[in-house]
């Protein structure tokens, strides 16, 4: 994401800087940005958008990795304000 | 600024259309040279004094059809939303953009263009609230070593017994450690929100897909103003020695796309 003014000063620090995960960038890409209805993608609405795009990451790296110990991905109505 | 895309009513799949980046003032230049989600050139389409930041796709490819086909194919996923995330960023090197949701496609340049009408009062303050900020992330992680340790209960029973004592000793420990992680992550979220301009909580993210060793309690994003980004660090830095209990990470500066909707505009769930 470019340089920061937060100046990382260890690896222990929260600040050290990361390249852009994928995962970060969907959280922001496809749950929020700007709701504009594009009349071609008029029937791929928001909540939609989001389940089949993670469905497919589940899909995917589910196939690699065993599941979570957690809860699985939090349904929308869990969000927290 | 001329449209090359053609009106592709009659037969779905084939000619082009408009994929939408982002919308900033019309006073801000597009980026020269920047490419857009198709490899097509990044154009700009003005419209009502605002100026909608897009790109030609190929309707073969971003149809709806084959968006929803193409959604499921995680390459995909992460070519098309980093090209789109590298237009938006270097969008935000210029001045204030409110970035568009990943696959939103039009027709054509006039129905952008309508759009910049229809939505202008809200786009433009959008813009002007933006202006001068950008959006930092900060995630947290239960810290396993951090949560009390139940005491080993007495002996008697059995090995059976006491090993269904043990596993029972840990699954509460574990339950308790959830539980002191996430009253931390509120009390993170709470001084951090009070800090930033707005503040919300994104669903924490799965272990699959993030990779951590831990579970993640706080997936938050907070709009700071650029000139208070030092204080924004040093809350960051002291809530990490103040919680132990949970691990912090700060990602950014990023574009502003967890606070472009207003709130009447905002799905339901978030």
């Amino acid at each position: 994401m470019g340089v920061t003014s937060l100046a990382p000063s260890s690896a222990d620090d929260p600040l050290t800087y990361r390249p852009v995960a994928l995962v970060d960038l969907l959280d922001r890409v496809l749950a929020t940005g700007v709701v504009i209805t594009g009349d071609i993608t008029l029937a791929i609405a928001d909540v939609d958008l989001v389940r089949i795009s993670l469905r497919a990451l589940i899909a995917s790296v589910g196939a690699l990795a065993p599941p979570s110990e957690v809860a699985p991905l939090a349904p929308p109505s869990e969000v927290a304000p | 600024m001329s449209t090359t895309a053609e009106p592709a009513r009659a037969v779905p799949g084939t000619g082009s259309a408009v994929w939408l980046h982002g919308v900033v003032a019309a006073v801000t230049a597009t980026p020269a040279g920047t490419t857009g989600i198709a490899g097509t050139p990044v154009r700009s389409v003005a419209g009502a004094g605002l100026v909608a930041v897009v790109s030609d796709v190929p309707l073969a490819e971003y149809g709806e059809e084959a968006l929803r086909r193409n959604l499921e194919d995680l390459a995909w996923l992460e070519r098309a939303a980093r090209a789109h995330h590298a237009v938006v960023a270097a969008l935000c090197g210029a001045g204030p953009v409110v970035p568009a949701r990943l696959a939103t496609v039009h027709r054509d340049d006039d129905r952008v263009a309508r759009v910049l009408a229809e939505r202008h009062d809200e786009l433009a303050g959008t813009l002007a609230r933006l202006t001068g900020r950008e959006e930092w992330g900060v995630k947290g992680y239960v810290v396993p070593g951090a949560t009390p340790r139940t005491e080993e209960p007495a002996a008697g029973g059995g090995a059976g017994a006491a090993y269904l004592r043990r596993r029972k000793a840990q699954l509460t420990a574990r339950e308790e450690g959830q539980r002191i992680a996430a009253d931390a992550a509120a009390a993170v979220h709470a001084a951090l929100a009070g800090y930033a301009v707005t503040a919300r909580r994104h669903a924490p993210q799965d272990r699959r897909l993030s990779g951590a060793p831990t579970a993640m309690v706080l997936n938050g994003a907070y709009l700071i103003d650029r000139e208070r980004l030092d204080g924004f660090a040093a809350l960051v830095r002291e809530l990490a020695d103040r919680h132990p209990e949970i691990r912090l990470e700060a990602t950014g500066p990023w574009p502003p796309y967890s606070f472009v909707a207003e709130p009447s505009a905002e799905p339901a769930w978030a």
